[in-house]
């Protein structure tokens, strides 16, 4: 729902860290990763993105998403698994003292640019 | 070439929640963020959660709406300080987000209160992924509500501290399965107490303002 505060974010962030001596550079493609339960959906933010871009040195970047999986870890028996479902009960020991350990990420990885002629 | 970044989208929020919280220990008070979706009963809630804390704990609210004062009206009614926050001022946001709390804070006399509760937009999505500095999370879900709630919104009942099911004295006129609600959030958050109440007769509300008032105490020893 609110994608696009996110975009601006991610505009922000990605036109912060072209470095001075590069201003104006084109940037090509915008890395990021996004966790299955960091409540953005990736095509309203492509779609915000693409929107807010224009005009800027980032008019045309693809913005590229990795999605990641929700991973948890029992702090009972220790089992490190992948969930399919938001079911946060250990399949092994049943237990429900489970640390999520990613899933909620949204984060910018990396950003390309141009390569000079 | 490829510049690495490394940065989480939402660090300007997580700074500004950061420096809220630190201001919030510092004053002693105890940040409560309540949410729920809209009509679920936040603010009969707070309401009568305000009455029955008076007596022991000096509380304040700030109240976020997309439009309109009317819960802000509602609550001042108890004596506590309320602030109203209208999010179409920012963008009409779904969310608060921690700079918006930092602004109404200072609106509050925080060295005079003991309890800050921040009544989130009726929403259950957003507000999930915006730090404003708090000390607990707490969502409220109702009985006219769909039972599988939890399922449908895991981030928001993953990252509460506690849930109250509300408008229990509904329950002799609807089809609501309360075994089905409260193992949809067992499998979401197994460790997070729920609350069974109905705001409006005060029916079951002893046992969430005992949770409350131990969490601002254990806040308190904690210095």
């Amino acid at each position: 729902m609110h994608e696009m505060g996110i975009a601006m974010q991610v505009m922000n962030i990605a036109l912060e860290s072209v470095p001075s001596e590069m201003a104006g550079v084109k940037i090509e493609r915008v890395n990021l990763k996004v966790g299955k339960l960091a409540a953005v959906v990736p095509s309203s933010l492509r779609f915000c993105f693409e929107i807010i871009a224009k005009e800027t040195v980032l008019a045309g970047a693809e913005l590229s998403i990795q999605e990641v999986p929700v991973t948890a870890k029992c702090e009972g028996c220790g089992l490190q698994w992948r969930l399919d479902a938001p079911v946060f009960t250990c399949p092994s020991c049943e237990s429900g003292s489970v640390k999520m350990l990613s899933g909620r990420e949204l984060e910018i990885t990396s950003i390309e640019i141009e390569d000079e002629e | 070439m490829e510049i690495k970044v490394v940065r989480n989208v939402l660090d300007v929020n997580k700074t500004l929640a950061g420096r809220n919280r630190d201001r919030f220990s510092q004053e002693k008070v105890f940040v409560l963020n309540l949410m729920s979706s809209p009509g679920s009963g936040k603010t009969t809630l707070l309401e009568k959660t305000l009455v029955q804390l008076a007596p022991d704990l000096k509380c304040a609210v700030i109240v976020g709406d997309v439009c309109t004062s009317n819960d802000a009206d509602r609550l001042a009614v108890s004596g506590a300080p309320v602030v109203q926050v209208n999010t179409d001022q920012f963008g009409g946001d779904c969310h608060l987000a921690a700079h918006v709390i930092a602004a109404a804070a200072d609106d509050i006399d925080l060295e005079d209160i003991d309890l800050l509760i921040v009544e989130n937009i009726g929403n259950l999505v957003c507000p999930a992924e915006f730090d404003i500095g708090e000390d607990a999370r707490a969502v409220v879900l109702s009985v006219t509500e769909g039972e599988d709630k939890p399922a449908k919104y895991p981030v928001m009942f993953r990252v509460c501290d506690a849930a109250i099911l509300n408008k229990t004295d509904l329950l002799p006129y609807l089809d609501y399965d309360v075994g089905a609600a409260v193992g949809y959030m067992g499998q979401v958050h197994p460790e997070m107490p729920v609350f069974q109440l109905s705001a409006k007769t005060g029916e079951g509300i002893d046992p969430w303002i005992g949770w409350l008032k131990e969490q601002v105490t254990r806040k308190r020893s904690r210095g």
